[in-house]
């Protein structure tokens, strides 16, 4: 994970900014990337991740002072296998990526119009990146005959005020349009993959769709289409549809698929323009709030690990047992929800059964009323528990 | 088609080259011809139309349709438009057809096929042709709501003919299991897949025709439903803005539910907002309140004027749409406690059912209970594009949206994490995004019920 | 997720124990199952890295790949699982009744009588969890279609002979495991999660030891916080005490322990290589030594991380022994049985392996079988376990009372009049009873139909008129009505299963599915039927 400090955005919204950067303190600000925009998606009804993303708190490292650290990790193993299989696809001047995106793309086999892979500048700051490959992008777009690979370009979006910058693995330009290229090691099995997985990426490449439409936008001097699924046609466009890079079957050959994002495109573009409302989230908390998770100079802590929690308690939080596997704070929240007796900490489709009960002790009251209540959930319970005992007793005789 | 163009000339060009490609296919031409269809754009006219002209045409028909209820839809329809035609409508043996069906002279049941190879047009259930052993003496086949018809049906049925006619709507909801069926995603004849998505991958040369009007669909109606649940395959009114008007004979009471039903009469939609509450499905404050509009409805002595003149809004031109069958049945109760019909054999009677029994189904004004009402969260079941879809196009007139506040936070809120499977092409639009849509229209046309 | 089964797991919150979900065990277990767990390499689909297994909680054996990216090494390996597993399996072949059937002549239509095997008894393999059952389908995939040297053209890299037979019958029993109530292939999760609940959610209870926490909680705690150690304590070197049930490892365990464990193995290989290269007998023999030292850690580790799982896996099976088994269980089990001989008759016949995909025929009927059997297993449950029929009662699909009255009536239409009385009885349940909806008698005599013809939700009653299952005289055989003051039950639901549509053969497949298969040019897969691997 790349931490970097965001660039202040381009317009109006300092004040936004400035919040949020002394919410988070001193620390480094956890960059806004296409992964982590993708994983608003995830739970877009929790204020407490919105207003913690957005500041850019690093939420591993809150999530260990509070105690409860984030069990994520990935293998060694896995990692060295996804760095090989991305260094195998670009050996040979990208011959084994090139090998599925010529069937997909039409991309001429050997003999016709070279490709051009520009030199993007890897090595530099953001923002000189963002820059080189916005340069690469019009230029490879302005020729409808060109091939060109743009290798981990880096690309510019605007959320709610400040500037997320995007990497995703590489971007073909052709034909005065561009296609993005995911490249992920979990395998297609006889055309099939895991579609946990395949979800998760095409959310991430959405956000990169995303910000190439808005970039085509902007050098054409138009806005966005307002249709969430209209294919804007301005040169340099990003198709609609992404390939897909995985190691086919059970060996370590490339397979391409291409993915229709359309879906993921609209999600994404509503869920950014709800982060603009995190303005109104901060003006509910309590002055004073602060998750600076800096060290002093004696090395104490900035704030102690109570301060933290009541800061964090000042944030609501929609949680749902889904959050442990998405979440970084998902065990804390899970220890809060349970502390709270709230019936979240059995799922989110339980809610749906119990109305507005919202406690553990108010459903099992519910449960053993015997006079018929008011509330249609009461009621219900009461029934179910009778049927419950009446089955459990039979049992027993 | 130009936009210029009349709306009947757009549709009966359209359904002359449907009957053309039907009846006298070219050589070479592929064995099946596809109708896609929005609602109430003349399928079952043109059902009726097509049956006819094989017939004349000197073929014999079998026609495929999905529920026992369409099939005696169906066989009513063509005993009536088409009295020269013999039917036979082929039945289970524990499931007689309906009386209404039987007091046509020129339809024999019976359910054994055999006693109806030699009429014109035979008629049943997919479930029941699926059985039928006989060597096949059809050639032609019309299948009517293909859509939700599944792809394991038509697997076993396509025997019996050669060619066939696919007719269905494929903004409605889609067939479904219970059971996983995770290991077939993305093949081109997966089980669990409509009919018709099988038959078009497996028959790349067809190109589906399309029905451009919506006939029942009101101007009011047409615009906001092509939009938010045909992004790619538009379709418009067929009548104006003027065409079709509803008044009452009883003035408004200051009530919200008389200001809903205004509203509908005037704009052909209205919500009735209650205040924002996590309920459970069956919120009885919600089925109160679905139940007093259908009842004010019929105390207010509604007319609706239209094309084909004016008619009083009786009973049984009035649907109450749900999700559920528990909120059907609650409604149902409700209505019968306040005094209104709901048994369909003692006469005119409001319908309360869900959507997946509404669908291929037309009223005047339906009363619908928004599927997101009161709930903490939204499930895929709910945020269903096809149930939103059918319930939302039942009307000729006017539809009453009955739902609590809260619904655009809960779509808002709700987690867009759903898996992608490859090869599955994915359908349009996603349900959350034409919950959006529809909910934003019908916030214009609020109505508060406090 | 049912309004009972939410309870049950409010009142588990509550207890901080797990509560019941069933009176009975609702799916069969065997006198001596083999359980297997088993581990995968990270980052690599269906790699196999360990397993344990056996059919004696306390003699499980190890097998392992010392380092997962060498191919022979996992051939070894798979050599040695089928080694292992396949006398299990083809055990049960051996033992056989005939069962007497009737075929019809597809000609004449005669029916003449035939005997069939049927094996006395299957296998059962438990695994830890779902995940545990992709894992040995994802094996079954891999090695289904090996060569091996006894093939024509063994090709560069030919698997041990047994491989392939090994990757049908893990093929075989995966697909068997999709189908409701099946029960060659278990995983732990899923049988606890159908008998108990916890007082957590369905995505915690995937956690086999955070499971049976719920179960088993040290003294003093709560479920909760017992569930809690499971998942997330940790020793001084970051390890889990309770390592994951796999088949996936931990990362930390991956990178601190197993990591170090192979590197040294490679080590020791390559140092072997070195000397054997340079004909250094003395140094060969050393790193022979190290070989046999680095194989003998990754063992050691293995099994550390391997045996809590083992442990919790027979913990399970006794908590499932503690309920009687469902009546029901011995009728489904046959078609267990009947699964299992068409398997090992279809190996004996020689006949190919499974293809990769189905064809449409195959998948439609795997699809009409799996929708029988969930109907099947829903009425099956029902009848058995009054727990399962109260879901249906809470949800209006079935009702029971005590009859008040019956009264005699006929229907005398037809030529001699027929008993159809009336039975009242008194409930408490709200069924969707509509009038005319027909209901179905549970536990009686023999099969009964009846059709709803009064209720009265005030009263609580509910008239039926009763239309079968009397006999065929005029008055209804003696026993065959319930008594007024018996408690009676009766389905909005047919207890019966009814039988799915003939489907085509293959090889008529028709036009709509692409014609029979092979026959269409269509997107066949284009690779050879054997992958490589690298």
């Amino acid at each position: 994970m790349n931490v970097s400090t965001n660039a202040p955005s381009r317009g109006h919204s300092e004040p936004l900014s400035q919040r949020l950067a002394e919410l988070r303190g001193p620390a480094p600000q956890r960059s806004l990337n296409a992964r982590s925009l993708a994983a608003l998606a995830a739970n877009p009804g929790c204020h407490r991740r919105a207003v913690l993303d957005a500041a850019g708190v690093d939420k591993s490292a809150l999530a260990s002072r509070l105690g409860r650290p984030a069990p994520f990790g990935q293998s060694p193993f896995a990692i060295a296998r996804g760095v090989i299989f991305e260094s195998r696809l670009k050996a040979d001047d990208y011959a084994a990526l090139l090998e599925p995106l010529r069937r997909h793309l039409g991309l001429p086999a050997d003999g016709g119009a070279p490709l051009v892979v520009p030199d993007l500048l890897r090595r530099s700051g953001s923002a000189v990146r963002a820059d080189r490959t916005a340069e690469a992008l019009a230029a490879a777009a302005a020729d409808p005959d060109a091939w060109t690979l743009l290798d981990h370009p880096l690309l510019r979006l605007d959320v709610a005020g400040s500037t997320a910058y995007l990497e995703p693995d590489a971007v073909v330009v052709h034909g005065g349009r561009c296609t993005v290229v995911e490249i992920k090691s979990f395998p297609v099995l006889d055309g099939s993959a895991d579609p946990a997985k395949v979800g998760a990426a095409a959310r991430q490449a959405a956000v990169y769709v995303l910000a190439l439409q808005h970039a085509a936008a902007a050098r054409a001097g138009e806005a966005l289409a307002p249709d969430p699924y209209t294919e804007q046609r301005l040169t340099g466009s990003p198709r609609l549809s992404v390939l897909l890079v995985c190691p086919k079957d059970f060996s370590n050959r490339p397979t391409a698929v291409a993915v229709d994002v359309r879906r993921e495109l609209a999600t994404t573009r509503r869920q950014l323009s709800r982060m603009t409302g995190i303005g109104r989230l901060l003006d509910a908390l309590p002055p004073g709030t602060g998750f600076d998770l800096a060290v002093d100079e004696d090395g104490g802590p900035a704030r102690s690990a109570d301060e933290l929690a009541t800061a964090v308690e000042a944030v609501p939080a929609a949680y749902s047992p889904d959050c442990l596997s998405t979440c970084e704070l998902g065990f804390h929240c899970r220890a809060q929800a349970r502390c709270g007796d709230r019936v979240e900490q059995l799922g989110r489709g339980v809610r749906g059964e119990l109305g507005s009960i919202r406690t553990v002790t108010e459903a099992l009251a519910a449960a053993t009323a015997t006079g018929s209540g008011t509330d249609e959930a009461a009621e219900r319970l009461a029934y179910a528990a009778a049927l419950r005992a009446e089955a459990l007793g039979a049992a027993v005789r | 088609m130009s936009t210029e163009e009349a709306p009947g000339a757009a549709a009966d060009a359209a359904v002359a080259r449907i009957l053309a490609a039907t009846v006298h296919p070219q050589a070479g031409a592929p064995r099946g011809v596809v109708v896609d269809s929005p609602p109430g754009a003349g399928k079952s006219t043109l059902v009726v139309r097509a049956a006819r002209e094989l017939v004349t045409a000197g073929e014999r028909l079998m026609i495929v349709a999905q529920t026992n209820g369409q099939v005696d839809d169906l066989v009513g329809r063509l005993a009536e438009k088409a009295p020269e035609l013999t039917i036979g409508r082929l039945h289970a043996a524990d499931s007689r057809p309906g009386p209404e069906v039987l007091r046509h002279a020129n339809v024999t049941p019976s359910d054994k096929v055999a006693d109806l190879v030699e009429h014109d047009v035979v008629i049943s259930t997919s479930a029941k042709w699926q059985w039928v052993r006989a060597e096949a003496p059809w050639r032609h086949a019309i299948v009517d709501e293909a859509y939700q018809m599944r792809s394991d049906a038509l697997l076993a049925a396509a025997r019996l003919f050669e060619r066939a006619l696919f007719v269905g709507d494929p903004g409605q909801l889609d067939p479904f299991t219970v059971v996983g069926t995770e290991q077939w995603a993305g093949l081109s004849y997966d089980p669990s897949s409509s009919a018709v998505v099988t038959m078009l991958a497996h028959n790349p040369q067809i190109e589906p025709h399309r029905l451009p009007v919506s006939w029942r669909l009101p101007a009011s109606a047409a615009p906001l439903i092509s939009d938010a649940f045909y992004p790619y395959t538009p379709f418009r009114a067929g009548t104006g803005p003027d065409d079709r008007r509803l008044t009452a004979a009883v003035r408004p009471d200051g009530s919200a539910l008389d200001a809903a039903i205004d509203r509908a009469a005037e704009h052909g939609w209205a919500l009735l907002e209650l205040p924002a509450r996590h309920t459970v499905r069956t919120d009885p404050q919600a089925v109160t309140a679905v139940a007093a509009t259908v009842r004010r409805l019929l105390e207010r002595g509604l007319t609706a004027h239209s094309e084909q003149g004016e008619a009083p809004l009786t009973a049984d031109r009035i649907a109450v749409g749900t999700a559920h069958r528990d909120q059907a049945a609650a409604v149902r109760a409700a209505l019968l406690k306040a005094g209104v019909p709901v048994d369909g054999a003692a006469g005119p009677a409001v319908t309360v059912d869900t959507a997946n029994r509404l669908q291929g189904r037309e009223y005047d004004v339906t009363v619908v209970l928004h599927p997101l009402s009161g709930r903490p969260d939204a499930t895929a079941f709910h945020l269903e594009t096809g149930r939103l879809c059918v319930l939302a196009s039942r009307h000729r007139h006017a539809c009453i949206v009955v739902a609590r506040a809260g619904i655009a936070e809960l779509l808002d809120e709700h987690p867009s994490t759903e898996p992608v499977q490859l090869g599955v092409s994915v359908k349009f639009p996603d349900g959350w995004e034409a919950n959006h849509q529809v909910l934003h229209h019908l916030t214009g046309h609020r109505v508060r019920l406090r | 997720m049912s309004l009972l089964t939410t309870l049950a797991r409010l009142e588990a919150v509550r207890s901080g124990r797990a509560e019941p979900l069933a009176t009975v065990r609702h799916r069969h277990l065997s006198d001596r199952p083999m359980v297997v767990v088993p581990l995968t390499a990270a980052g690599e689909a269906g790699a196999p890295l360990a397993v344990l297994l056996g059919t004696d909680r306390d003699a499980p054996r190890l097998h392992l790949v010392p380092q997962p990216l060498n191919r022979t090494l996992r051939f070894d390996y798979l050599a040695e699982l089928a080694a292992d597993l396949l006398p299990y399996l083809e055990f049960f072949g051996a033992d056989v009744e005939q069962i007497e059937g009737s075929e019809k002549d597809p000609e004449t239509g005669e029916k003449t009588q035939v005997f069939r095997e049927l094996c006395a008894d299957a296998p059962q393999l438990i695994v830890p969890n779902s995940a545990g059952v992709h894992h040995l389908a994802l094996i079954g995939r891999s090695t289904r279609f090996r060569r091996t040297v006894e093939d024509d053209e063994p090709g560069p890299y030919p698997a041990p002979v047994r491989v392939p037979l090994l990757g049908r019958w893990l093929t075989h029993l995966t697909d068997r495991a999709q189908v409701p109530g099946s029960s060659l292939l278990l995983p732990m999760t899923g049988l606890l999660a159908r008998h108990w609940a916890t007082g957590q959610s369905h995505l915690e209870d995937q956690h086999l030891a955070a499971r049976l926490a719920w179960h088993f909680p040290p003294d003093g705690l709560a479920g909760a916080e017992a569930a809690e150690r499971a998942e997330s304590t940790r020793d001084e070197r970051g390890q889990l005490l309770h390592p994951p049930a796999g088949p996936a490892t931990d990362p930390r365990f991956d990178e601190v322990v197993l990591g170090p464990a192979i590197a040294r193995y490679d080590a020791a290989t390559s140092a072997l290589a070195h000397s054997t290269e340079q004909r250094d007998d003395s140094g060969a023999a050393r790193a022979r030594e190290a070989v046999r030292e680095a194989i003998e850690q990754l063992r050691g580790v293995l099994t550390a991380v391997l045996l809590p799982t083992w442990h919790d896996v027979w913990r399970g099976i006794d908590l499932l022994r503690t309920l009687p088994p469902a009546g029901h269980l011995e009728e489904r089990w046959t078609g267990d049985r009947w699964s299992y001989t068409g398997h090992r008759d279809r190996l004996a016949a020689g006949e190919p392996p499974q293809p990769r995909q189905d064809d449409a025929v195959t998948a439609a009927r795997k699809l009409a079988q799996r929708e029988r059997e969930q109907a099947r297993l829903d009425v099956q449950e029902a009848l058995d376990d009054p727990l399962a029929m109260a879901e249906h009662r809470l949800a209006g699909e079935a009702f029971a009372g005590v009859v008040t009255e019956v009264v005699p009536d006929y229907d005398t239409t037809g030529r001699s009049p027929k008993p159809r009385p009336l039975v009242t009885l008194r409930t408490d349940d709200r069924p969707h009873a509509d009038l005319g909806r027909e209901a179905h008698r549970v536990h009686g005599p023999s099969t009964q139909k009846a059709e709803i013809v009064a209720v009265d939700p005030a009263e609580g009653s509910i008239t039926l008129r009763i239309l079968s299952g009397m006999g065929r005289k005029k008055e209804p055989e003696p026993g065959s009505l319930p008594e007024p003051g018996e408690l009676v039950t009766f389905t909005l639901f047919e207890l019966t299963v009814r039988q799915s549509a003939p489907l085509p053969e293959p090889d008529d497949t028709p036009w709509t599915h692409g014609g029979p298969p092979g026959a269409a040019p269509g997107p066949v897969p284009s690779t050879s039927a054997f992958d490589e691997w690298e």
